[in-house]
Parts: structure tokens; C-alpha cells; sequence
């Protein structure tokens, strides 16, 4: 299933140098995965943690608490 | 802040009170189907999100996917096959769209709701995933020994499989909120299935030196014929913590799971488990998750090159050992002594002293935890 994608110009440098970064490391097939991996890297450690309700929350902190944890 | 779920939500397919009681009311009219102890803890790893993404037993896509590719069909990182076998005489009498309750000691621990039912090739499964056909290795065996179909879909879980180490046992959820409460930021695992030597104890505070918490995981399940028992090995950890840990730096809890000694797949595959529990960091050792001679012993350490999107950082140790000369535990990147000085941490060897009686030297164990040890009357699995 193809997804579909959009153009996001940068600089002549910057992409020369993600060039040879994906070159040389290898873990990459392409620049486009590479950005694309990096940048879902960033959103995702800004995105909220998991949020329990406070009900929930307190219920595992009492067994936490009951079990010597915390 | 701690590691993101592994695909990016913690799955939770406990089933809530009120379904749960009405299952429970009709669990006769359900198709019957005993497993395994290993396949018992499957299941739950699966509903207490052990194993995000996997919401159940996987169907075939998945399956070929994670053989040929080492990853899900949607790219992510997975590289041990999550199946259920059946035979053919059970797979004649259910078929996709069935609800069939898994039975573990005679207990309803989970439904499945059946998606697929598909043959397999066991030994392209063993090829890809332990590198060997030799059914000398206890994975290939475990495979060959399987019924001829697997069975794929969701589950949902009714009861935990018993459990004796109830008091040692975090979910996925309890530690996320536990490595929070606790101000750590970077939290690393450590997988373990022995009695901790001075070996693991260096390894682990290496690791310790640079981020804010530890998280001591032993894997609790089948075990061999001689291996220290599971009450033992926590005993023993008990200790070791006790007199050696600064208490807020490190956590002790088990995760159930069947070894399958993969290796270097294995390795991978722990690696996520850990992130679903929320460690940034993983502890990957000399010959992780090997058995025999079937994996070089650094090659679970070279695979993780392969997984620069696996959202967890492995850190890799060479082995340590006591160096006479040094008077210190190191290993060969800071010890530039020849082998006549240095201890070789064996746990044959550990064991062996053990049987025999002989309290192990301080170089290779804390007096405490061998005192632990021996606090049993029989520590190995008979």
C-alpha cells in the first residue's frame, strides 16, 4: 500500500551532508528514510506519555507502595 | 523521558471486570484448547502489552514477515515469531471467526478470537530464525515438536497463568509509572536467568554509571535440568541488591517468558520487551540468549546494527573477568594482562562449586548471595 507523500525542501548543504551520513552508516536505505525516521523520532518524544486516569494512577502507585516499589 | 511503547501505544487486552464475569458464566460453550506453559505466558505478554504492538498470535503476513524481514508487516522491528500450534484434529474442528478459550493447568486463562489458520515450513522457521536445523538446539527441537497448523488472531486475557512470584511481578504499566515516581529519565535493563556473580554485578553497574535507573528483569519459566531455581535466583538478587545497590537506583521484577535461545534474534526480541516496559537502554553481554556453540559471541551484539530504528539503545560489554594482576574485576579493553592472571566467570563452574557444597571465591560471588544460595537445600531444578 503506497502512502501518500509530499515535497519539503532544505538546503543544498544540509542534504549533501544527510547524503553521506546514510552512506557511510548504513542502517538507511535512503535519505527520504532516514529524515523521515528522524523526524518521527522528535515528534513522538515531544507526543504526551500515556495518560491513566487518576483513579487508575492511584490504584498502581498503592500496589507499588504495597509492594515495597515506592 | 522514558521509552515510548514499542510501536507507540502499550496494548492492554485485560479483560474488564463485567466481560470478564460473563465469559466466565458461559466458559463451557467456548471451544477448548490447552496450551503450553510457554504459549500461557505468550498470552499474557500480549494483554499486559509485554510484547507491543502484538494485539494476539500472529497471522501469517506477520509470520513470514518477521522470518524473512525481522520485522512486522508495517516496518517495525520484530524478530521472533509470536505463533500458536495446533494439531490437525484441533484445527479440523475450528475455523476462522471461532472464540476459543485457551485452557493452561486446567485454568481459562485467555480467548482467541481466530482469525487464520495456515500451515507453516518448519524448518525454513528454524533456519531463519536460530540459523540451524539441528534439533540438538533446544529452539529447533521446541519447533519440530509442534502441530502441523498455526492458529492466529487476538487475545483476550481471563486469568493470569499461576503465578508463584506474584509479589516480584510488574506489568508494563506499573513500571512506566514507577521509573516516573522515581525521577529516572534513562532507565537500562538487564536480562538475566542465573544467580548473579560479581560478573553481572560489574556489567550492570557499568551500565548504572551513566544513566538514572536499573532495571533488573529475570526471566522466569522453563528451565533445564540443573539450573538454578527461580526462587533461588530471586533470593539471590534479594541479597545482592541489599547489600550492594543504593536502593533508589535499581529495581528488581521478573517477566515470564519461554527462552527460546535465539541468539542474536533474541536478543533484539528482549531488547523490545524492555522498551515496552519503558527502558531507553539494554544491557546486551557476551553470547546473549545463546546456547552451545550456534552464535559467535559478540554476534548478538552485531545484529542491533541492523535496527537503527528499534527506539531502545543497547549497550554492549565485553566480558569481564578477575584480572590477579589488575586486583580488580575489568575486561580485555581496560586489562592489558595475559590470561594466566585472569578468572574466568563460569557459571558451570559456579555451579559445580555450589553442588559440591564449596562456597564460590568472594572474586566470583558475594559471600551474602552464596549464603543465599545455600540457605536452600536443593537450589537446581531437579
Amino acid at each position: 500500500m503506497s502512502e501518500e507523500k509530499v515535497p519539503i525542501y532544505i538546503k543544498k548543504e544540509l542534504y549533501e551532508r544527510l547524503k553521506k551520513h546514510v552512506k557511510e552508516s548504513g542502517g538507511f536505505e535512503s535519505i527520504e528514510e532516514f529524515v523521515e525516521f528522524v523526524l518521527n523520532e522528535v515528534l513522538e518524544e515531544e507526543e504526551e506519555e500515556e495518560v491513566y486516569s487518576p483513579e487508575e494512577e492511584e490504584e498502581i502507585k498503592r500496589r507499588l507502595r504495597s509492594l515495597g516499589y515506592l | 523521558m522514558i521509552s515510548r511503547p514499542h510501536g507507540g501505544r502499550l496494548v492492554n487486552r485485560v479483560l474488564a471486570s463485567k466481560r470478564r464475569e460473563r465469559i466466565l458464566e458461559e466458559v463451557d460453550e467456548f471451544e477448548r484448547l490447552n496450551i503450553d506453559q510457554g504459549r500461557a505466558f505468550d498470552a499474557e505478554n500480549i494483554a499486559y502489552g509485554v510484547y507491543s504492538p502484538l494485539e494476539g498470535f500472529m497471522l501469517e503476513e506477520e509470520f513470514l514477515s518477521v522470518l524473512d524481514d525481522m520485522r512486522l508487516p508495517n516496518d517495525l522491528p520484530w524478530t521472533i515469531p509470536i505463533v500458536l500450534d495446533i494439531d490437525e484434529k484441533t484445527a479440523a474442528r475450528i475455523e476462522p471467526g471461532d472464540d476459543v478459550m485457551l485452557y493452561y493447568e486446567d485454568i481459562p486463562v485467555a480467548v482467541l478470537h481466530v482469525e487464520e489458520i495456515y500451515v507453516y515450513d518448519k524448518e525454513r522457521f528454524a533456519r531463519c530464525v536460530f540459523k540451524t536445523t539441528d534439533l540438538a538446539h533446544p529452539g529447533v527441537a521446541k519447533v519440530f515438536s509442534m502441530g502441523k497448523y498455526l492458529i492466529g488472531g487476538r487475545v483476550d486475557l481471563i486469568n493470569d497463568p499461576p503465578n508463584p512470584f506474584e509479589r516480584y511481578t510488574l506489568r508494563p504499566v506499573e513500571t512506566r509509572v514507577l521509573f516516573r515516581e522515581r525521577g529516572w529519565k534513562t532507565v537500562v535493563g538487564f536480562q538475566t536467568r542465573n544467580v548473579p556473580h560479581l560478573g553481572h554485578e560489574y556489567l550492570q553497574k557499568s551500565a548504572l554509571v551513566f544513566v538514572d535507573g536499573l532495571f533488573i528483569n529475570p526471566v522466569i519459566g522453563r528451565k533445564k535440568r540443573g539450573d538454578f531455581r527461580d526462587d533461588v535466583i530471586l533470593s539471590a538478587y534479594e541479597v545482592l541488591l541489599r547489600n550492594y545497590y543504593p536502593r533508589e537506583s535499581a529495581v528488581l521484577s521478573i517477566v515470564r517468558y519461554e527462552m527460546r535461545y535465539a541468539g542474536p534474534r533474541e536478543a533484539i526480541h528482549h531488547a523490545i520487551m524492555r522498551k515496552n516496559f519503558g527502558c531507553t537502554h539494554f544491557i546486551v553481554g557476551r553470547d546473549h540468549a545463546g546456547v552451545g556453540n550456534y552464535y559467535g559471541p559478540y554476534e548478538a551484539q552485531e545484529i542491533f546494527k541492523e535496527f537503527p530504528d528499534l527506539g531502545i539503545t543497547p549497550l554492549f560489554f565485553r566480558e569481564f573477568f578477575y584480572c590477579r594482576k589488575c586486583g580488580a574485576i575489568v575486561n580485555e579493553r581496560v586489562c592489558p594482562h595475559d590470561e594466566s592472571f585472569r578468572l574466568r566467570f563460569s557459571g558451570t563452574k559456579i555451579r559445580e562449586m555450589i553442588r559440591s557444597g564449596k562456597t564460590p571465591p568472594p572474586e566470583f560471588m558475594r559471600p551474602e548471595v552464596a549464603e543465599a544460595i545455600f540457605q536452600f537445600e536443593n537450589p537446581f531444578v531437579e
